[in-house]
């Protein structure tokens, strides 16, 4: 009887202390102070800022590097005379742009677009999200401005990619979409 | 050998049987808890493919409404749902709330379809009224649809196939007896092992004191520890100073083999999975859905840190996608009995909903947002600097070499334990990736004339340099 209880007792630690190894919570630190920063870590919570947190918008006014304006509207009408707009991608690394076109839009389109552009991507397969068109729709009069537009705005249920698109692959993206819709309507 | 020796030989063994019959009777009760819910499944996989075997055959009786849908969905569904506003309005019975609400035939929807910018510029009244309604959001104009199409694409607006809202209820009333069904079975398991479990220790009981009295009735004596005048065992062992010496020291270098052990993984959070103020299932998105990871952690491309996505990047998506609808197989028993639910899930797309401030019904952002406090996962030590787009975009390695299965985490978790070891052992193994790199080409060039190798290492490209890291 007295085993039972000391093999009792013995389990019921083990089983205690195992139990005290918990994922949901961070290990212990050496000296904490060598681990955390000083300096506001990039999400940090941080009380005194706007909603508590330290990603922030750029003050107003100020402009980041590599930004470049643009002139056209949210609107259809901004739409309609961006079409005009011409890429300012050099010409003659249209290979590289290519490359990198390509790459960027496998990554950011192609999950509804297709591959191919074709409107038929892993999203719209599985019936997650429908109605995405194909480039090669004739009623749709796609150029390569009017891309940009779509990219840096959004279109309908479409978002505005400007934020994970940067000026020059926006345009990248931009002159893929146009290599892809005529390899389509070939 | 004493009664009470055999005694505890018996008790010994019966509770050796007793342990076998528990684990027989776990992985009886396991089998048994599997198969009724999968035989339920079985069971409702036919009903569901019934019901829509009857849609199917209802819209072709009503015509072309199997078409329409095709096309409603290539064409229509990008803004447009049946009893639901998205970018544009909900188009069930279109045709019939137009004729009756605004007295407009088809003539009018034909002309809509084909151009409605054309016909806004032209000043229709109710055109320009839908225009206004829905923040003056552009309908495409579908020239190329014939008559013939929009006649179909009505149809199917018309006549909505049945179906859909049965399989679901069905579906969902499925998942609930199912996953009642389990939790009940589970807690009567349980209930019965326990009552199995105390029936026998008291039989353990019983059979004890029965067993003595048959003893005392047949004359042997029970006989109590005999106290001998012999030295103990430890006293024996505390007089013998080599053992004493040789079992303290083996005692010190398992301590100190536990206490190294112990004292490492300080500091390392391998494993550390934090609960999450929104449910993100990585399997779903990256997993099931195949999205790359560079569509959300796109800044992991470009700069030192693979930025948690700012909520208009999950809206990409689910400004379309209001509700989670799974596999087409159903969930798995598996997140069944995690509560992973359509409906769980379903509910944290909710969440984010609040969190960006986007009103479902009018489609549209009220602009009350508020942050959503994501608990860190990997975090390196302040002393230590660690570039993303120089792994990702340069030496272009996979994420999933550092991060794991991510694809197949449904709670994500740290998958490295993230130590300078670890980061040095990677750096001696891995080649310097030259392909492309004009960058690399003379330093290469030079370096490995001077190692006399073909393929340069990270370690030898300076990736073991203090200063890398550390400054």
């Amino acid at each position: 009887m007295n085993n039972i209880i000391k093999i009792g007792c013995l389990l019921g630690l083990i089983v205690s202390i195992s139990s005290c190894q918990e994922n949901a919570e961070p290990n212990y630190q050496y000296m904490p102070d060598m681990y955390e920063s000083v300096g506001y870590e990039t999400y940090d919570k941080v009380g005194f800022l706007p909603d508590e947190q330290e990603a922030l918008q750029p003050a107003e006014h100020t402009i980041m590097r590599g930004w470049m304006p643009y002139e056209f509207e949210n609107t259809p009408e901004g739409k309609e005379l961006s079409k005009a707009a011409s890429s300012p991608l050099d010409s003659l690394s249209y290979e590289e742009n290519m490359a990198k076109g390509m790459q960027l839009y496998t990554i950011y389109c192609a999950i509804c677009h297709g591959d191919k552009g074709e409107g038929q991507g892993t999203l719209v397969k599985r019936e997650k999200i429908l109605g995405v068109p194909s480039y090669a729709d004739p009623a749709r009069d796609i150029q390569v401005g009017g891309v940009y537009h779509v990219i840096y705005y959004g279109l309908n249920s479409m978002g505005s990619y400007a934020g994970q698109l940067n000026h020059e692959e926006r345009w990248m993206v931009s002159e893929y979409v146009m290599q892809l819709k005529e390899d389509l309507t070939k | 050998m004493t009664v009470e020796n055999i005694e505890k030989q018996h008790m010994k063994k019966v509770l050796n049987r007793h342990q076998i019959a528990t684990v027989l009777g776990i992985s009886l009760f396991v089998t048994l808890l599997f198969s009724p819910s999968l035989s339920a499944q079985d069971a409702a996989e036919p009903a569901a493919a019934e019901t829509e075997a009857v849609a199917e055959e209802s819209d072709e009786s009503a015509g072309d409404a199997a078409k329409g849908k095709q096309l409603f969905n290539q064409n229509c569904a990008a803004c447009h749902a049946l009893n639901r506003k998205m970018t544009g309005p909900a188009l069930a019975n279109v045709e019939s709330r137009l004729a009756e609400e605004e007295g407009l035939g088809k003539d009018w929807l034909y002309a809509w379809i084909k151009n409605s910018p054309g016909m806004i510029a032209s000043g229709d009244a109710y055109a320009n009224e839908i225009y206004n309604e829905y923040n003056q959001a552009a309908m495409t104009a579908f020239p190329t649809l014939s008559n013939e199409d929009i006649d179909d694409i009505l149809a199917y607006t018309s006549a909505p196939p049945p179906a859909p809202p049965q399989t679901t209820a069905t579906a969902a009333g499925g998942e609930a007896t199912a996953a009642g069904g389990s939790g009940i079975s589970n807690e009567l398991i349980l209930g019965a092992l326990v009552l199995v479990f105390g029936i026998l220790v008291v039989m353990l009981f019983l059979v004890n004191s029965t067993l003595k009295r048959i003893a005392e009735a047949s004359g042997v004596v029970i006989e109590k520890e005999k106290v001998e005048k012999r030295t103990p065992i430890w006293k024996a062992f505390a007089q013998n100073q080599f053992l004493v010496l040789v079992s303290v020291i083996f005692l010190m270098l398992v301590g100190a083999y536990y206490a190294y052990g112990w004292m490492m993984q300080v500091g390392v959070d391998q494993g550390y999975a934090p609960i999450q103020p929104i449910h993100y299932s990585h399997k779903i998105h990256a997993g099931d859905n195949k999205i790359e990871c560079k569509y959300c952690h796109s800044s992991a491309r470009v700069s030192k840190h693979s930025g948690i996505p700012s909520l208009n990047v999950c809206m990409n998506c689910h400004k379309s996608i209001y509700e989670y609808k799974g596999n087409p197989e159903g969930p798995s028993p598996e997140d069944l009995a995690n509560g992973y639910t359509n409906e769980f899930y379903t509910k944290e797309i909710k969440k984010l909903y609040k969190a960006v401030g986007w009103d479902e019904t009018n489609q549209r952002y009220t602009g009350e947002t508020q942050p959503v406090e994501w608990v860190r996962i990997h975090n390196l030590p302040d002393f230590a600097y660690f570039n993303h787009s120089q792994h990702v975009s340069v030496a272009g390695i996979e994420c999933q070499t550092c991060h794991g299965p991510v694809e197949e985490m449904e709670i994500m978790y740290q998958y490295s334990p993230l130590t300078m070891g670890w980061c040095i052992n990677c750096h001696r193994e891995t080649n310097v990736k030259v392909e492309g790199n004009e960058y690399y080409e003379k330093i290469h060039e030079e370096l490995s004339k001077k190692y006399g190798v073909d393929q340069l290492t990270a370690a030898q490209l300076g990736g073991l340099e203090c200063g890398k890291c550390h400054y």
